[in-house]
């Protein structure tokens, strides 16, 4: 279930309700009860209370840094090289068939 | 025995590398139950490999400039068919099929893996609490914590089970731990150490860098794992700087800035500062102050210089690294490797398998990390926040034309208690305050012990520089160790 936009407010002191903080855990792949939920709500908004700083600032003709460095794509020689080996690999997976990884199903009902 | 002696003395042959090895596997077989530093003893490995240098030595073979030196690895850092855990019930029983580059230099400079240290989970906290298999202890005094998320190495090194660790450090996991622990730790210019074979925790941060009893060490560690690597994309293409040949050259003519936003209450920032960070102990201050005169004694000139950016450090950080750890963690899915929770179906599957792999703090950061990434708060949150990086990179840089090094504190407190700051995250968080400027800004830095605070227990002193700086930092920490005053130091 998609949580409804207006779940959203555009709070300024970042406050985290349950109902939002259940929707970021399900962005995440992450299940949590209730109470959980709650506490989560409360630490991170304190997090982001602490981060009103940041939030306030007016930064807007500075641009962002993602990185360091200068990021340059960093390409190798276009050659046939040795990597690892399939089997050492997958014997660290937990099921595996026909030297693939195997999963439950994606689409459709459990079998 | 430092991690040099050590190694002259295997070369020399006045000691064998077995000896060497079985002195400090007894160590910790004595006090690691005490201390719980290692995750992961390899005694019959290391007891393998000191056999394979003596043996080469008694080959006249080459065996490198750390021939014999037992060293413990932080255990996120991948050793080929050995367990490497991140700490985590996630990746327990993981066997990675690589070694990383950093654990295939130290071996290539006769460096003797004794054991996996332990962590915060993924490296995630300032505290070493975070960890799946329990906390690890400070040897100055078990009843505190040894600080984090490298907790485990430092305390490896101050515990003296090996002379040499690795650690990573994303927003202060090296330098707050060696800090805690009164040893030396050193986080090097982002790219300048390979990062391929690190689990990845926060890539625009992450850095590998050494833990060492000595600032000679943690240079001849450094000098061995530093330099271009092909197999991190992001790794500095450029000859690696010797850094060992220099380190007694001391500091005359060096200026020195005393970083007014991490030093409120120092005799010499007195009224200079505009806002400064709140919570830095004036035990450590006064510890900062006597670095500084210890630095002008030697001939250095002092300064007081301002980065008002560096306050905003930690809300930005709090930002950026879960930011980035929410995106790479997202390869915990259950399908590869590690751990697998099985459902009817695969979605199921990933949200059972992260659910029960994951601890608090790392599902903490997952959650605050994709709340910031997720739309309508993107610009407010990890947009302004890689601005306010902007503004730092900006001042810093304005800052290092004026002086050649920062001095300031490493951490705002000296140990403390376990389960002191469990409770709430924010509290944790504040320990990072001093060293998250240099992860943003890529900078290297390092943490010296420079004596203890009112408690007793040891004080780091921080040395930031501009990036590649690192020979003339480890100068300056050099001087720093020789002035140092007692108390604090590996035990």
């Amino acid at each position: 279930m998609l949580l409804e936009r207006a779940a959203y407010p555009s709070d300024v002191s970042g406050r985290i309700t349950r109902a939002e903080a259940a929707h970021v855990a399900r962005l995440a792949r992450l299940r949590f009860r209730d109470e959980e939920l709650d506490e989560l709500a409360a630490q991170l908004s304190a997090v982001l209370d602490h981060a009103a700083d940041v939030e306030a600032l007016d930064v807007t003709d500075i641009e962002p840094t993602s990185h360091p460095h200068p990021l340059v794509n960093v390409m190798r020689a276009d050659e046939v090289r040795a990597s690892l080996e399939r089997d050492e690999v997958l014997a660290q997976a937990p099921s595996v068939d026909s030297g693939q990884f195997r999963v439950p199903p994606i689409l459709g009902e459990a079998p | 025995m430092s991690a040099l002696a050590l190694a002259a003395a295997v070369k020399s042959g006045e000691r064998s590398a077995a000896a060497v090895v079985e002195e400090h596997l007894d160590r910790i077989a004595e006090r690691d139950g005490e201390i719980g530093a290692f995750n992961l003893v390899l005694a019959a490995e290391a007891r393998a490999d000191a056999a394979r240098i003596d043996s080469a030595l008694a080959r006249g073979e080459p065996v490198g400039p750390l021939a014999g030196v037992p060293v413990a690895l932080k255990d996120n850092l991948c050793t080929r068919g050995v367990p490497t855990t991140c700490s985590s019930r996630m990746l327990e029983g993981w066997h990675p099929p690589y070694d990383a580059t950093v654990v295939q230099r130290l071996r290539a400079a006769g460096a003797v893996v004794v054991g996996k240290t332990n962590l915060d989970e993924f490296a995630m906290g300032s505290s070493t609490e975070n960890s799946a298999f329990g906390p690890t202890r400070n040897p100055h005094d078990t009843s505190r914590v040894p600080g984090g998320s490298s907790g485990g190495s430092a305390a490896a090194v101050a515990a003296r089970f090996a002379p040499l660790a690795l650690g990573s450090d994303t927003g202060g996991s090296i330098r707050q731990p060696a800090a805690l622990c009164g040893v030396v730790g050193l986080k090097p210019t982002y790219g300048r150490v390979s990062r391929y074979g690190l689990v990845a925790f926060a890539s625009s941060l992450d850095q590998i860098g050494p833990i060492a009893a000595t600032v000679a060490d943690a240079a001849a560690c450094y000098e061995a794992i530093s330099g271009h690597d092909p197999l991190d994309s992001t790794s500095i293409d450029s000859p690696r700087e010797l850094v060992t040949a220099s380190l007694e050259r001391g500091v005359d003519g060096l200026r020195v800035g005393v970083l007014a936003e991490l030093c409120a209450g120092s005799t010499r920032v007195e009224g200079a500062a505009g806002s400064a960070v709140e919570g830095v102990a004036a035990d450590v201050i006064a510890r900062v102050d006597t670095a500084a005169a210890a630095l002008e004694a030697a001939g250095a000139s002092i300064s007081v210089v301002s980065a008002p950016s560096a306050v905003l450090g930690l809300s930005a950080y709090y930002l950026i690294a879960p930011a980035e750890a929410s995106s790479n963690l997202a390869r915990y899915d259950g399908v590869r490797y590690g751990l697998r929770v099985d459902a009817a179906n695969a979605a199921e599957m990933n949200v059972n398998t992260r659910t029960a792999g994951f601890g608090a703090e790392v599902k903490r950061r997952i959650m605050l990390g994709t709340y910031a990434l997720s739309a309508g708060y993107y610009d407010a949150f990890y947009g302004k926040a890689l601005r306010v990086r902007t503004l730092m990179r900006r001042e810093f840089a304005a800052a290092y034309a004026d002086v050649d090094v920062l001095l300031g504190p490493t951490t705002p407190t000296t140990a403390f208690e376990l389960g002191a700051k469990t409770a709430d995250p924010l509290l944790m968080y504040l320990n990072d305050v001093c060293t998250i400027p240099a992860n943003l800004t890529g900078h290297p830095a390092v943490s010296v012990p420079f004596g203890s605070g009112d408690d007793g227990l040891p004080v780091g002193v921080q040395l930031m520089g501009p990036a590649l700086s690192e020979p003339i930092l480890l100068r300056a920490a050099a001087v720093l160790e020789q002035a140092a005053p007692s108390g604090g130091g590996a035990r």
